[in-house]
C-alpha cells in the first residue's frame, strides 16, 4: 500500500532528540487538513533551579505540531514561513495569519520552575482575532514530553469535538533476529512512539497483548515454558501472575470492561479452542462456547455482557457474538469468505477486523446496526487492528519490505500513516484506554 | 540390523566428539523471559557437558542415527488442511514402534502455521495439526501420557518470507523427543 501511495510526506524524522528511532509517514491524506500554526514556545528559566539550563530540554511546540498532523485532520503551519513569532496572545498580529491562510495559531511559553516546568499556552481563532483557549500545566522535571501531549489534547479536543489521545500509549511485540536466535520484547510506548520500556524479554514467542480498562495492567501469551500461558502484569511494578496455564491452547486474552474478568481461548479438550471467562479474583473459569470449531479471539462488548468472538464453525473463520450466559451464537460477517479478530469502539457502535478478500489480509471496519463493511486498508499482510480510545483511528500492523511495521488509519480510511521502528520486527500494537485520573 | 547398530554407536561416538553441546537450540529454543525489575541474563554460554555410562554408550540410539527413519521429525501440511499427507503415515507409524518400544520416552509435538490470517487464530491451526498427528501415535498405540502437544501458530517460521514455498515449509508439525 505505501509503495503506491505517492504521497510519502516525512512528517517526524528530524527534529526530534536522542531517541530518535521513530518516524512517522503519512502515506494518505492530509487533503484537506486544517492549517494551524504552532509558534515555537518561548522558554523562561524563571525562578529555577541556577544550574544554567537556559534552553528547554524539548522542542514543545515540535511535538504538539507532530501530534496534531499524526491526527490526520491538521496540517501544521512551516516554521520558516512564519511571519511573526510571539509568545502571548496579545503579540499577535492577526493579519499576518490571515495572509498566510492558517486558521488557528497556538503560542506559548515553557518556564523553569523548582519543580519542573510550567507549559502555558493559548490557541487562537484567526479569522474572528480572539483566544479560545488558554491553559497553565505544571509538568515534572520529566514529563516535560506528557506535557505537550496534553496540550495536543486539549487542542484537538476544542478544534474538534473528539476528545484527544495523544497522552495515551501503546503495547505492542517486537521481535528481533540475533544470529537463529529471535528475541522477543513486550513493549509500552507513547502513543507517538516515544519512551519506549521493554516490559518483557525472552527468547520465545510473546503474543497477544491487551490492557486492563483501568490501563494499569498488561495481559498477554508467552511461550517461555514451551507452552502457551496466560500472564497479567502490572506496568508500575513489572510483578506479573500467570493466570492461566491449563493443557493446550492458552490464549487471546481480553479483559472485561470491569475488569474482573478475562476472556480467553481454552482447550476444552484436546484440539478443540472454545472462548471460556476467567473470574481474576478466584481464577475459576466458565466455558462460554460449545463447539468443535476453533472459537478463539473474543473481546468484550462495552456492556459487558457479550462478547465476540472468531468461529470457523461455518467453513472458514468468521466473527460471531455470544451473550455471556447463553450458548447460542449469532454469526456477525458474511461478506467474504475470512473475517477475524474483532476489535469493538469505544461506543460499542461498529467493529475492526482481518478481511480476506482479492488484496489478500486486511483491516476491515463494519457498522453493527447496518452491517455495512469498509475495507480500510491494502497492505494485504495486516492484522491486529485496534481502536484509539477516542475511537477516532485505528492502530494495525502491516509489512514494509519483510518488516513488521505500525500503522494508523483514520476509521473512514481517508488518513493513513505508518510509525516505523527501526529495528526489529514489529506487530499485535495494542493502544491503551485513558488513564481513569482524568475522568 | 546389526551393521545399523553400529552405525548408530559410530554417529553417536561423532556426536560425543563433536562436543556434544548442541546448547537446546533448535526447534525447542531455550527458554527465559525476564519481567522488568528482574536481571536481564543472557545465559548465552551456559554449556554444561557430561559423559555417558557405560551402558548408555551401549545403548543404541536411532534417534542420533542420520540414516534412521526417525531422523525424519516434520510434517508438513497442505494449505488450510490439518489431515496427515498419506506419504508420511509410514514415517509415523515408525515413530510410533519407536515410542511403544521407549514407554520411558516423552514427544512434544510443535504445530506451526504459515503467516497468511490471524495470530491467534493461526495457533488454532497449528494446534489442529499437532492434534492430527497426536491422534495418529496414540492410534497406534503410543500411550497418550507420553505425547504433549504446543501450538505455536505462525511465531516461529522455518523460513522467513511471503511465498509460496516458504509457506509450505511453515505449515508443519514438528516432533520433538523429549527425553
Amino acid at each position: 500500500m505505501f509503495r503506491n501511495a505517492g504521497l510519502l510526506i516525512l512528517l517526524l524524522a528530524v527534529a526530534l532528540p536522542v531517541q530518535a528511532d521513530i518516524t512517522v509517514k503519512v502515506t494518505k491524506g492530509l487533503g484537506d487538513a486544517q492549517p494551524i500554526a504552532i509558534v515555537p514556545f518561548e522558554f523562561e528559566a524563571g525562578e529555577g533551579p541556577r544550574d544554567g539550563k537556559a534552553r528547554p530540554p524539548l522542542d514543545v511546540a515540535s511535538v504538539i505540531a507532530s501530534d496534531l498532523e499524526r491526527s490526520g485532520r491538521f496540517k501544521a503551519f512551516p516554521r520558516e514561513d512564519m511571519l511573526e513569532k510571539p509568545s502571548t496572545a496579545s503579540d499577535v498580529q492577526f493579519q499576518n495569519w490571515r495572509v498566510l491562510g492558517v486558521d488557528n495559531v497556538v503560542v506559548g511559553k515553557v518556564r523553569r520552575t523548582q519543580g519542573g516546568y510550567v507549559i502555558q499556552f493559548q490557541l487562537l481563532d484567526v479569522f474572528r482575532g480572539k483566544q479560545l483557549l488558554g491553559y497553565s500545566i505544571p509538568v515534572s522535571e520529566r514529563s516535560l514530553r506528557r506535557g505537550a501531549h496534553e496540550v495536543s489534547d486539549l487542542i484537538y479536543e476544542e478544534l474538534t469535538g473528539i476528545r484527544g489521545a495523544f497522552s495515551t500509549r501503546i503495547a505492542f511485540v517486537m521481535a528481533m533476529k540475533d544470529g537463529d536466535t529471535r528475541r522477543y520484547q513486550l513493549v509500552v510506548a507513547d502513543a507517538d512512539g516515544y519512551n519506549q520500556s521493554s516490559i518483557l524479554r525472552s527468547t520465545s514467542p510473546i503474543m497477544s497483548p491487551v490492557w486492563s480498562p483501568d490501563g494499569r495492567y498488561l495481559a498477554y501469551v508467552s511461550f517461555e515454558n514451551d507452552a502457551a500461558e496466560v500472564f497479567v502484569q502490572e506496568l508500575a511494578t513489572g510483578e506479573r501472575e500467570k493466570v492461566s496455564s491449563r493443557p493446550g491452547i492458552n490464549g487471546a486474552p481480553s479483559f472485561s470492561p470491569d475488569g474482573r474478568k478475562l476472556a480467553l481461548t481454552l482447550s476444552s479438550e484436546p484440539g478443540n479452542p472454545d472462548i471460556w471467562v476467567m473470574d481474576l479474583e478466584t481464577k475459576k473459569s466458565r466455558r462460554i462456547t460449545r463447539n468443535a470449531a476453533i472459537d478463539t479471539e473474543p473481546t468484550w462488548m462495552p456492556d459487558g455482557k457479550s462478547l465476540l468472538f472468531t468461529s470457523d464453525r461455518g467453513g472458514g473463520p468468521q466473527i460471531y457474538r455470544v451473550e455471556v450466559g447463553s450458548d447460542r451464537a449469532e454469526r456477525v460477517t458474511f461478506e467474504g469468505a475470512y473475517n477475524a479478530r474483532a476489535s469493538v469502539s469505544p461506543d460499542g457502535k461498529s467493529i475492526t477486523f482481518v478481511h480476506q478478500g482479492r488484496d489478500g489480509y486486511n483491516i476491515a471496519v463494519m457498522n453493527l446496526d447496518t452491517r455495512a463493511m469498509q475495507v480500510l486498508t491494502d497492505g494485504g499482510l495486516d492484522e491486529s487492528p485496534s481502536f484509539a480510545p477516542n475511537g477516532s483511528m485505528i492502530i494495525y500492523a502491516t509489512q514494509v519490505g519483510r518488516q513488521g511495521v505500525l500503522a494508523a488509519t483514520s476509521t473512514d480510511g481517508r488518513v493513513q500513516q505508518q510509525l516505523g521502528v527501526q529495528e526489529g520486527d514489529v506487530r499485535e500494537p495494542a493502544w491503551s484506554p485513558y488513564p481513569p485520573s482524568r475522568e | 540390523m546389526l551393521k545399523l547398530d553400529r552405525l548408530a554407536i559410530l554417529f553417536l561416538a561423532m556426536f560425543l566428539v563433536a562436543g556434544c553441546a548442541t546448547d537446546g537450540s533448535g526447534t525447542g529454543g531455550e527458554s527465559g523471559a525476564d519481567g522488568v525489575g528482574g536481571e536481564t541474563s543472557e545465559d548465552t554460554s551456559g554449556v554444561e557437558t557430561g559423559g555417558l555410562s557405560d551402558e548408555e554408550m551401549m545403548m543404541k540410539n536411532p534417534l542420533e542415527d542420520p540414516d534412521s527413519p526417525l531422523s525424519q521429525r516434520i510434517i508438513y501440511f497442505e494449505f488450510d488442511r490439518s489431515d496427515i499427507p498419506q506419504k508420511y503415515l509410514d514415517l509415523l507409524s515408525k515413530h510410533a514402534e519407536y515410542m511403544i518400544a521407549n514407554p520411558d520416552m516423552k514427544v512434544r509435538l510443535e504445530g506451526h502455521a504459515d503467516e497468511r490470517g490471524t495470530r491467534e487464530y493461526n495457533i488454532g491451526l497449528g494446534d489442529r495439526r499437532a492434534q492430527s498427528v497426536r491422534r495418529i501415535l496414540v492410534f497406534q498405540g503410543v500411550d497418550s501420557d507420553q505425547v504433549s502437544t504446543v501450538s505455536y501458530g505462525e511465531e516461529r517460521p522455518q523460513v522467513e518470507g511471503s511465498t509460496e514455498e516458504a509457506y509450505a515449509k511453515n505449515r508443519r508439525v514438528e516432533i520433538v523427543y523429549l527425553k
